[in-house]
Parts: structure tokens; sequence; C-alpha cells
């Protein structure tokens, strides 16, 4: 988790004091977040260094969420020394959001997990019963026997149904009640009807009773639905860990002047807030002191970090880059950039088109016909003069064999073997029928900073510069995190370094130090004495050694280093690529022209942007949109699909289908390939689930069916699928796996 | 096939049993975290009663 390690590196200012909670013994609770802990050995270590230290009395990691879980006494040890012992040790920890622990999913799953146990045991046992009964048929079994093992079969499936299949009767309620249709319908009704005929089979002492059917059918389906939930769990956990590691606490600046951590959602407008150089911007605000440069790129796409002074505005989720701030946070204005995107949110919410599921669709034309089947067998039986408890037989019969095991089965392991597959590639597919939709769209429009580019800049002349000129600029621009220095300092980073003297800070001007008793500036065009070129999108530093000429280091913001190949891949699958973007012209028009995009907006606000993905709509294409910022968060919703970066502002990841990790944009085209192929193969899946349909009715309407030509024609055709849809792990891989 | 009467019992008996232990190992945590649990039996030394998963 290469990004989550980032982002923690970002985000000095968390305080974990304000996340601690305490247990009902008086101890201290706290869970952690610890990034790049994949093996046995970090878990010996992060847990034998969280043990070795005093006061700790409890400390678990979790290698599947990466989180760990420490308790410790709270007048011996605190917070902050954890945080910073696995520090020490190598581990990046922050704390985690506890509101977002246990949440629904992980309810959901235990609670699947436990009806698949007990319908895997009444399985087992009630087939135990069976097959002696199917080969007893043929053998020397007497009537007394063979009721004996009804009634065996009978107490094991009956309590084992009514809580195995719950799951199932409630979907089907909620679906009858709203006055639609879904797979579950058919698979309640079968197994109802099955349990109910077979109990009275048992009573009259029959030949034939349906138990195992029911309870088997329960279990298949059941594990189907169990991987499903557990892969979007995984995914979700994936994503939480990324949003709970900017679940900073703001710092307050109370009115007798202490500082305390609150949590952002109680700031009131009014308070005083202390913004750290490095830290996120906690709530709109206007700056009381302090001058700063102020990174707007998640807001706005501006790829310029825009200087702030006293009685500026500043805007949420903006990262303070140079100097302290103190802010006042202010009302929210309903003219103000944050409001405008919470109102367009809503709409684009309630204007995106109720996408119905694949499979949900297949069972609207499913069911019905298969209880107009039954039905017809019915009639047709009683028409031809059959007693009616024989008539009723063979349409029940007919309810169970078309029952669609393998049709409840041909979404959900696609989705997991999918879902699985994208996972390993670093992409987290968030929404259950996000595969679904990805696989419809056609147009793909891109956002362009933090997107296409990696909104970082970096050094662009380097070639024409002298070496020294270079590890001068490096070695004084080492002590800023002006964007700007950290990329000179980061591409000066292997050459010496000469010593420099009295290094100092002057917030949105530059640096100044002393060499050889020489006074160094590396800053604006103003503050070194240069002479400002055109601006075209691009960004600039100066560098003056004493009185010499001053010598200019140009930036850029680059792209992804795949980009080119990524929107070639794209346009050969067929995709129409637009790039619509809300920093300036040149800029956009650069990049466009670089990477071969035909088709680009500039300038547009977060209205305009929902303005195109309507017009495009309205012309028949289905979106998918690929943005990061706080501004494509209204653009993500109002698509048909939509992907975001992993480092992507926490309101885009919440509105974005997908998320990728990662600085390579191949992940974009994986998620694709794996979605298109996923959809042929739920359709193959639906088409070998008819195959076997078109054999399977005819024996049942015409009464031939046994309980054994059920489970044998049950199973079969649900392995048959499984089968089937694990292809999607042979086919294929477009790139390398993981980047480290 | 009086034999029946205590082989049957016996049979969901031994059934029922792995059910109960089934849901007694889901409760107490050991599902939580496979990828963990398969890394942990490489550690050398045996964890005290005290390490032991808790539930929330």
């Amino acid at each position: 988790m290469n990004d989550t390690a980032a982002i923690a590196e970002e985000n000095p200012g968390a305080d974990p004091e304000f996340f601690v909670r305490e247990t009902e013994d008086g101890q201290a609770r706290l869970d952690l977040v610890v990034a790049g802990m994949h093996c046995a050995g970090c878990l010996r270590k992060v847990e034998g260094a969280l043990k070795n230290l005093d006061g700790v009395e409890y400390a678990r990691a979790n290698l599947s969420t990466k989180r760990v879980a420490v308790r410790w006494n709270p007048s011996r040890l605190k917070a902050r020394a954890i945080i910073h012992t696995l520090a020490a040790t190598g581990f990046t920890a922050v704390p985690f959001d506890p509101k977002l622990l246990g949440t629904l999913d992980e309810q959901e799953s235990r609670s699947l997990l436990k009806a698949l146990g007990v319908a895997g045991f009444a399985a087992a046992n009630v087939m135990l019963v069976s097959v002696s009964v199917w080969s007893g048929l043929v053998t020397d079994m007497d009537a007394t026997t063979r009721s004996f093992f009804h009634w065996v079969s009978a107490l094991i499936a009956l309590p084992a149904i009514a809580y195995a299949g719950q799951p199932f009767f409630r979907s089907a309620l909620k679906a009858l009640r709203a006055k639609t249709m879904n797979m579950d319908v058919p698979i309640a009704l079968a197994v109802i009807l099955a349990t109910t005929m077979s109990l009275v089979q048992t009573m009259v002492n029959a030949r034939h009773v349906y138990f195992d059917a029911s309870v088997t059918l329960l279990f298949f389906l059941l594990i189907g639905r169990y991987l499903d939930v557990q892969a979007r769990a995984k995914a979700c956990s994936a994503a939480e860990n990324l949003l709970g590691l900017r679940a900073t606490a703001a710092t307050l600046i109370a009115p007798d002047g202490t500082h305390r951590s609150i949590a952002v959602e109680n700031l009131e407008p009014g308070m005083k807030v202390l913004v750290v150089a490095g830290a996120r911007i906690p709530a709109d605000g206007e700056i009381l002191t302090g001058v700063s440069e102020v990174d707007t790129s998640l807001v706005t796409g501006e790829s310029l970090p825009e200087q702030v002074k006293p009685g500026a505005p500043v805007f949420a989720g903006t990262l303070n880059l140079g100097a302290p701030l103190i802010v006042r946070v202010t009302k929210r204005d309903d003219d103000s950039l944050l409001a405008e995107i919470v109102r367009l949110m809503e709409t684009a919410e309630q204007g995106r088109a109720r996408y119905v599921r694949i499979a949900d669709r297949a069972a609207r034309i499913y069911s019905p016909a298969v209880h107009i089947m039954a039905a017809a067998t019915l009639a047709l039986w009683f028409a031809l003069g059959a007693p009616w408890e024989t008539s009723l037989t063979y349409a029940i019969s007919v309810l169970i064999i078309t029952c669609p095991c393998a049709l409840g089965l041909a979404v959900p392991v696609v989705q997991v073997v999918a879902t699985g597959r994208l996972l390993r590639q670093g992409v987290l597919v968030k929404a259950a029928d996000g595969l679904e939709r990805l696989a419809q769209a056609g147009t793909i429009v891109f956002d362009k900073t933090g997107t296409l580019t990696l909104g970082r800049p970096h050094l662009v002349n380097g070639d024409d510069m002298a070496r020294a000129d270079i590890a001068l600029g490096a070695a004084i621009a080492a002590s800023s995190r002006h964007p700007l220095a950290v990329a000179l300092a980061a591409h000066g980073k292997e050459l010496p370094r000469p010593l420099l003297k009295n290094v100092r800070e002057e917030p949105g001007m530059g640096l100044e130090a002393q060499l050889d008793g020489e006074t160094i500036r590396l800053g604006n065009a103003e503050y070194a004495g240069g002479q400002q070129r055109d601006m075209h999108g691009g960004s600039e530093l100066w560098l003056r050694r004493g009185n010499a000429t001053p010598v200019c280091f140009r930036f850029e913001d680059t792209p992804r280093p795949d980009a080119k190949e990524v929107i070639d891949a794209l346009k050969a699958r067929g995709f129409t690529v637009e790039l619509l973007s809300g920093d300036r012209e040149p800029a956009v028009r650069r990049l466009a022209e670089t990477l071969g995009i035909a088709i680009w907006h500039a300038g547009a606000r977060p209205a305009a942007k929902i303005a195109r993905l309507e017009e495009l709509t309205k012309e028949g294409h289905k979106v998918a949109m690929i943005g990061d910022g706080l501004n494509d968060a209204p653009a993500l919703r109002a698509a048909h699909v939509s992907i975001s970066p992993a480092d992507a502002a926490d309101v885009s990841q919440t509105a974005a289908d997908f998320i990728f990790q990662g600085t390579r944009l191949a992940p974009v085209v994986e998620a694709i390939d794996v979605a298109r192929k996923s959809r042929t193969l739920v359709f193959e899946n639906f088409g070998l689930a008819l195959a076997y349909n078109a054999v399977a009715v005819p024996l049942a309407v015409a009464g031939y069916v046994t309980p054994l030509v059920a489970a044998v024609a049950m199973s079969s055709s649900s392995i048959t699928v499984t089968l089937n849809s694990l292809r999607l792990n042979l086919a294929r891989r477009a790139k390398p796996p993981r980047e480290v | 096939m009086n034999i029946l009467i205590f082989l049957v019992p016996a049979a969901l008996l031994l059934g029922l049993l792995g059910l109960v232990a089934f849901l007694w190992s889901l409760k107490t945590g050991q599902y939580d975290d496979l990828e963990g649990a398969a890394e942990r039996i490489l550690f050398d030394d045996d964890e005290p009663e005290k390490d032991r998963p808790e539930k929330d």
C-alpha cells in the first residue's frame, strides 16, 4: 500500500489522542492503520514493538485489514508514544476513526457465514440419509425404514431451512413489497414449496422427498452470496483505510489561547483553528494571521499553488504548503465552492437513472416464465385425469428443477473472481453493480490535474542547466515543503550538496541562505531578481548566487508515466476519449496535444462538467468519468460509471465506483477489460443455465424427475457455471500486476 | 435394522458437534484475519492465552 504511506506522510497534523476510546475496564483503546504491513515478519515486529512498551496490555495486528488494535493503561502511556514507537520500527501508523469500525458489510458477511455453516451441516447430513434411501429404493429397503429416514431428513432440514433460508426470504419479501422481481423470489418460492411438499410426502409415507434438494440449493447459493459480500467488504475496507488515513482532527485555538484537538465536523463558524505547514485546511474560512501558499489542486484542478495572506478566503480540503496559518472558520456561504459542489452532487444523485442489475433483469423474465410453466404442468396433468396430488407433485418438481441454482450463481461467482483479480491489480471495486455499468461505457472523460497527470510538478529543463546550479538549488530547496521546491530537491538528491548556513523561508516568496559569505536566493522572479517569462501553464523558480545573473528552473506537471499508452489503448478499444479540466486553457491544450486527445474543454467549473456529461448522455453515450478533485465529485456522480485514483479528494473517492492505486493509469484499462470479459462470462453462464433447463424441464413436466435426478442436475449445472466463471482468472493479464 | 437407532443419532451428533465448533470459532473471531492466521504459524514461540483475539 504505497499510497497510504504517502498520504500518511503528508499528514503530520493528526493527533492520535483524539481517536482513543476508553474501554469498560478503564483501559485506552486505539485502532491504527499500519501501511506496509504484509508478512509474518511485519506482524511480529509491529506486535513485538507494541508489547514491549510499558503499559500496553494487548496488541493484535490484523493482516487482512492492515489494522492494529492496541489497549493500554492510559496513566502510563500516551497515544503519541505508540505511533512514535511504530515509526521507529519502520511502520507508518495512523489512527483509524472508530466510527468506521464494524460496518454493516462486516455484520452481513458474519451472519451469512453462520447461515452457510448451518446449511452445510444440514446438506451433508440430509445427503447422507438421502443416498441411503436412493440405494434402498433399488434394493431391499422396507417402507418403515424409508419412512424413518424421511423423518430424520425432515428433522434436520426444517430448522436448517428456517434459519439458513432467511437471507433469501427477506430479500424476496422486500422485492415483492416493492412490486418488483429479483432472483430471490423464485429461489424462496421453490425452497418453501419443495420443503412443504416433502413434509406432506413424509407424512403420507410416499417414495420421494426433496429435502436434500432444498438444503443443497441453499448451501450452493449461500456460498455465492457469501463470497460476493466478502469480496466487496475487502475492497470497502481497503477504501476505508484510505479515507480513515485522512480523518484528521483540527487544532482548535480556544479563546484563552490553549490548543486542543476537535473533530472536523464539530467546527463551528467563528472558531479559530491552527493549520500547520503541510496540513490540510479543515474547513472553509478566512485567514487571520500568516502568509503562505495553498495547494488547491484537489479543489479546483488548478496546478499552481495560490498565495494567501490575512483576509483571504480558504477552502476545506486545500493543502497549506508554506507557513503556519490561523484560520477563522466562516459559515458555509451559499456561494462558496464547497456549497456549490454539495448542491450539484445532490442534483446529480437524483438525476442518475436507477440502474437495474443484469441478474434482476433476467429474473424479471425468468420468474414469470417458470411460474407459468409450473401452473401449466399442474393444469395439464389434472386435465389428463391424474389425481390432484400427483399433478401438484409434478408441478412442484418443475419449480425445483428450474430453480435458478445455476442462474443464482451466474452473476456472483463472476463478480467475485473479477473483484479479486482487480484487487490484486490495485483496483478497488466499490459499487456492487460497478462492473456491469463499466462494461457498457463507450465514452471516457478524463480530468487533468491528478488524474492524467501526477498532480506534482517536475523539473523540465534540468538537462540545460549546470550541475552546480542544480546541486545548489536542491540543497536550498530541501528545507521547504513548497511543491516546486520539493520537485527541485527530488531532482538533485543524487548530487553532492554544498553546506548552507542560515536557511530561512519567506512565505510566498522564496528561500534565502548563506554560502561562503554570499547570499543565495531561490524563489519567484521578483524575489530572486529574475525576468518572468510567459507563464504558459508551467511554473518557475529562480536561483541567484550573490550578484550573479539569476538562472531559471522551469517545472511542469508531468503526465502519469503510461498516460499516452493508456489513451492509445482506450482508443484502440473503440472508446471516445475526452479531457475535461478546470485548469487554464494553455496547460490543458498542451496535455491534450501530447496525449493525442482530440476533444478537450478547459476552465470547466463543476457545473460545466456536469453540463458536458449531460450533453453526452443526451446524445446516447454511456460515459465513464475518471477524476480526482473535489470539483470532479459532482461529475463522478452524474456519470454512468466513475473511477478515482487513490490520492483523490475524500468526496470524490466516496462518489466513485472504482478506486485505483499507484502512479500508473494502466489499472483503468485493466478494469475495463475485466468488466467487459465479466459481462461475456455472465451471458455465457445464463446460456449454460438455460441449456440445462431446456433438457431438464421437459423431463419434469413429463413427471420423470426423481429427487436423485434433481440433485445430479442441480449440482452439475452449478459446477459448470462456477468453472466457466473461473476462466476469468486464466485470461491474459494486461500489465505486470503490482508495482512496488 | 435396529442398529440404525444408534447409528443415525450418532452420525447426527457428530455433525452437530462440527457445527457447534464452527459457530464457536466464528464467534471468537477466528475468521477475522485469515491472512494473518496463515502467517502466524511461522512464529517460533507460542503466544500466551491473553493475546488471543477478542470480540469487540
